[in-house]
């Protein structure tokens, strides 16, 4: 690469190792602390004696794997299926702000869609069904988790999606398909043999991340999943917050036995990709070409995208409305009185947080993109990699579930005097943040053009020049997309802003969490909407500003994909 | 504040004047209020219901009028996470300077943090407004689940568990529990009851108990050899009830503001809170049809204080205990029991009132919804905290896991 003849920068060596200090110290301290005083005997022995373990783990299992597995298939059929077709476009703008929506309210908002007194059911009530009263039937919490499977699936298919868009300009797709296409492959099967494997190559890590949320995620399953049992993660929540403190050894043992089960999910995925390869292999032997499948493929796609995307925005318009409504009994379709009173009694409230809230993010989105940024300069430069892959350590802040690690964060965060304030909220975000920027921002970076660079110092551009003239210039749209998802994974923080902030710092989040657990959907609704108006604005700025600063060179409006 | 006292004492002794305490006290009480001036107090309290966090906030606007003092109310989504945030400090070894300088508490929360030796205090009766309050009238105020407060909390709030009904759909609610057993069997789909160890589950389990125990005076003693005895007529009870209960008992609501909501939606027929005052609140804010309507139990129903209490390493205990005053003010009190605001009940002795403080009470409007303290019956007395958690260890046994 462009190794020789450059004058070492202004300590671009430093950044990766600064960058792997921030991912790893806070982790590995936290979970050392975490463990260190309740892990004992006598927590594995208690949650060895709760009969729900064998169930909670089963869940836990099946909701996690059987959810990514679907929202990665169906992330899959879209790329393969919709991508070059105008569909696309809406689609994408459709989902990318979705991204944004906060688990929680996503969670509530599709609940009172589809519960028995739900929207869905009180659009249909009396006239089509006959009910007068809600029937007593089990949706929610059902004892599968199906509900909450949807919830995650609707949940994760943007983030795969925008990060399967992400990485798709690397692997050179139209060409492979092209050269598919002449071999007489049908578009699925062309897809399948000739870009999904770099594609996959590159979705691993984020899909391994979507898997470990899957199986943590508590405000989910506190909402949509099952309670007898529920999920680990959500017990391991409830042992944290049993009012006489006894459940702490177990909630210890507990967050262990989750972190296990992650690793252990993890490692069966990792299998259940070698027998994939093998039967794509044996498809392609056979030399089936596949054409048959592409208009059900097609058709699936388009079906799946458009009616997740639809089911997401149903549920947030049913939260808006409720933020507006008076008395809504059932079976009303639609709420007997609206009135803007709540909004105008929680804005001053609203404007307090909302203001922190996007300060925090700011900060913590910025030094991740510093960050990122430098460390890819930096292996650019000196083709510098630090020892341990940082792709591989830059998870560890997403597989390690946030419950094992925070409560021994907060020790060492309350040992150093450093917590209480915004700054401290800010760097516990930047550990969270990080992992996505660089997820994000990574593949389009390495993705591009090496000619580029090369022509320009042949032609005497200094690296510090390369940067700025060339390389971030190029990126905008890329790093306008890993700020957005910044934003909305600081804006999301729950757990860290709590107990790193000792409370002293109320963000959107924690205010909301503690409204849901009043259940009053006017308020949810209210603050799950301003929670999804600040990434929202980030990922809208991240769609326009492209087409505004690349107004007249139309291959970079949308990311280099064109 | 224990020398203080001590001192108090030696005074009264020495001098043999009855009153002597009182005037150092006074002087205390003016230290105090100087040292609370210009101060943050940063209170814990529960943050899901939009009427009580406005409440706070009022309560906050009086503070800084009044004395000086800033509140700010930190929105707990449980209680536990304040406890478990001062254990947290002690483990870390801050002893001072903490981040919660008041907690909203009572119950199994008060009884780990005073285990633990993690409160300041005794401190509330030494209030100036401490008078006031009916410890006579309303025993719960010292006397937390069986546990002595000894001054460690004060109370700011009565609360005794009350059955809702929409009288729309269902005009004659059952008056005994007997009755409302034979009302669920008959209604299958329509009760439900949040899931333990939710403490508004808890509770519902222990009103039960309290109707089907050979002896429920037994409660007030920890529970002993004889416990599965004891409790057998529970299960006996419940196992009668699931088939037909919501979601065939198959999904249980999380918590008091979820089973509203599905009183809200129409899903149950019947629901309860601990909050006489819940149902008239709820209407006046337009969260609920104005038909509901609120009864108890033949036999009286289960009744217990909120508390605020001050961790041991509280930034600014002067300015926390002038809070814990406020609260205990009567125009506090008799907001509080607006039932357009929340309808918490007071508790205050309206008798040690003077006239202009008793005719805030004396002006209140009961609420559509609300029973007159007449027909409220008796509150019965929480049962000691060892029952409580063998019930839930057993409910989580029994029916935690679905088949």
């Amino acid at each position: 690469m462009t190794r020789a003849a450059v004058p070492p920068g202004i300590g671009w060596h430093l950044v990766p190792g600064l960058t792997l200090a921030v991912l790893v110290l806070p982790v590995l301290g936290g979970l050392a602390a975490s463990f260190a005083p309740g892990f004992g005997p006598q927590g594995f022995a208690r949650i060895m004696d709760w009969p729900g373990l064998a169930g909670a783990v089963r869940l836990s299992l099946v909701t996690g794997i059987g959810s990514t597995l679907i929202a990665l298939g169906l992330a899959a059929l879209i790329l393969a299926m919709l991508v070059d077709r105008p569909v696309f476009g809406l689609l994408r703008r459709l989902l990318s702000p979705l991204l944004a929506v906060p688990h929680a309210a996503a969670a509530l908002g599709l609940a009172f869609l589809i519960a028995p007194s739900g929207w869905i059911a009180r659009a249909l009530s009396p006239w089509a069904t006959g009910w007068q009263v809600p029937p007593d039937l089990l949706i929610l919490n059902d004892p599968f988790g199906l509900a909450l499977m949807l919830g995650l699936v609707a949940k994760e298919l943007p983030f795969l999606l925008l990060m399967g868009l992400a990485a798709l300009p690397a692997c050179d797709a139209p060409r492979r398909l092209t050269v598919a296409a002449a071999l007489g492959h049908g578009r699925l099967a062309g897809f399948a043999h000739a870009v999904w494997p770099p594609l996959y190559a590159r979705l691993r890590l984020p899909v391994l991340a979507v898997l470990a949320y899957a199986m943590t995620t508590v405000e989910m399953a506190a909402i949509l999943g099952p309670s007898l049992p529920p999920t680990l993660s959500l017990q391991v929540a409830l042992w944290m917050s049993d009012p006489g403190l006894r459940a702490l050894p177990a909630a210890a043992a507990g967050a262990a036995l989750q972190f296990a089960l992650v690793l252990g999910a993890m490692a069966l995925w990792l299998l259940a990709e070698r027998a994939a390869r093998g039967l794509r292999h044996g498809w392609l032997w056979r030399g089936s070409r596949g054409r048959g499948l592409d208009g059900a493929a097609r058709w699936l796609a388009t079906v799946a995208g458009f009616g997740l995307a639809a089911l997401l925005i149903w549920s947030l318009a049913g939260l808006a409305l409720w933020s507006l409504a008076g008395l809504w009994p059932f079976p009303a379709a639609l709420p007997d009185q609206i009135s803007l009173h709540l909004w105008h009694s929680t804005a001053p409230a609203l404007g307090q947080s909302l203001g922190l809230t996007l300060l925090i993010a700011l900060v913590a989105t910025g030094a991740a993109l510093v960050l990122v940024l430098g460390c890819l300069e930096a292996e650019t430069r000196h083709g510098q990699r630090p020892f341990i892959p940082i792709e591989t350590l830059v998870y560890l802040p997403l597989l390690v579930p946030q419950i094992a690690m925070l409560p021994g964060l907060q020790m060492l965060a309350l040992g150093a005097g450093f917590q209480g304030h915004w700054p401290a909220v800010a760097a516990a975000h930047l550990v969270f943040v990080l992992p996505y920027v660089f997820l994000s921002l990574a593949p389009a970076w390495r993705g591009m053009d090496r000619r580029l660079p090369l022509i320009a110092a042949s032609l005497g551009a200094s690296p510090a020049r390369i940067l700025w003239r060339l390389r971030l210039p190029l990126l905008v749209a890329p790093i306008l997309t890993a700020v957005a998802l910044g934003l909305a994974v600081s804006v999301g923080q729950y757990l860290p802003t709590l107990l790193i902030g000792g409370g002293r710092v109320g963000t959107l989040t924690t205010e909301a969490v503690a409204l849901a657990s009043g259940g009053n959907r006017r308020l949810i609704g209210a603050w799950g909407l301003a929670q999804l108006a600040l990434p929202a604005f980030g990922f809208a700025l991240a769609l326009g500003l492209p087409r505004l600063i690349f107004r007249n060179r139309r291959a970079l409006r949308t990311g280099g994909q064109g | 504040m224990l020398t203080r006292r001590h001192f108090g004492q030696i005074t009264l002794a020495g001098a043999g004047l009855l009153l002597a305490g009182r005037p150092a006290l006074a002087a205390d009480w003016q230290a105090t209020l100087a040292a609370a001036q210009g101060k943050t107090v940063w209170w814990h309290a529960w943050g899901g219901d939009p009427k009580i966090n406005d409440f706070i906030a009022w309560v906050g606007t009086l503070a800084q009028e009044r004395h000086g003092v800033t509140l700010e109310h930190v929105k707990l989504a449980a209680t536990a996470d304040a406890v478990a945030r001062v254990l947290a400090e002690r483990d870390a070894g801050q002893t001072t300077g903490g981040a919660v300088d008041l907690i909203w508490i009572n119950g199994e929360n008060f009884a780990a943090m005073q285990a633990q030796g993690l409160l300041h205090g005794p401190f509330a009766e030494d209030l100036p407004n401490w008078p006031l309050v009916d410890v006579a009238g309303k025993p719960a105020v010292v006397t937390d689940f069986t546990l002595p407060t000894e001054g460690r909390e004060s109370p700011w709030a009565m609360a005794q568990l009350v059955f809702e009904h929409d009288s729309a759909r269902l005009p004659v609610p059952p008056a005994t529990l007997a009755a409302l057993k034979t009302w669920i069997l008959a209604n299958p789909g329509r009760f439900t009851y949040p899931q333990p160890p939710d403490y508004l589950g808890l509770t519902f389990l222990k009103q039960v108990l309290y109707g089907v125990m050979a002896d429920p005076a037994l409660l007030q003693a920890p529970a002993g050899a004889d416990y599965a005895a004891q409790v057998a007529p529970l299960w006996d009870f419940l196992d009668a009830v699931h088939p037909a209960l919501w979601r065939s008992a198959r999904a249980f609501p999380a918590s008091e503001p979820a089973l509203g909501q599905l009183l809200a939606d129409g899903e149950v027929d019947i629901a309860f809170a601990f909050n006489p005052g819940r149902a008239s609140a709820e209407i006046a804010a337009g969260n609920l049809a104005d038909t509901v309507r609120t009864f108890v139990l033949a036999g009286g129903t289960i009744g217990n204080a909120s508390f605020v209490a001050i961790p041991f390493n509280a930034a600014e205990p002067e300015a926390a205990q002038v809070v814990a005053n406020l609260l205990l003010d009567p125009e506090v009190q008799a907001r509080a029991q607006d039932p357009a605001i929340l309808g918490f009940q007071t508790v205050l002795n309206l008798n040690a009132l003077n006239a202009a403080d008793r005719a805030r009470f004396d002006g209140l409007a009961l609420g559509v919804a609300t029973l007159p303290p007449a027909a409220l019956g008796p509150a019965l007395l929480e049962p000691h905290a060892s029952w409580m958690t063998r019930i839930a260890e057993d409910w989580q046994a029994r029916y935690g896991v679905a088949p």
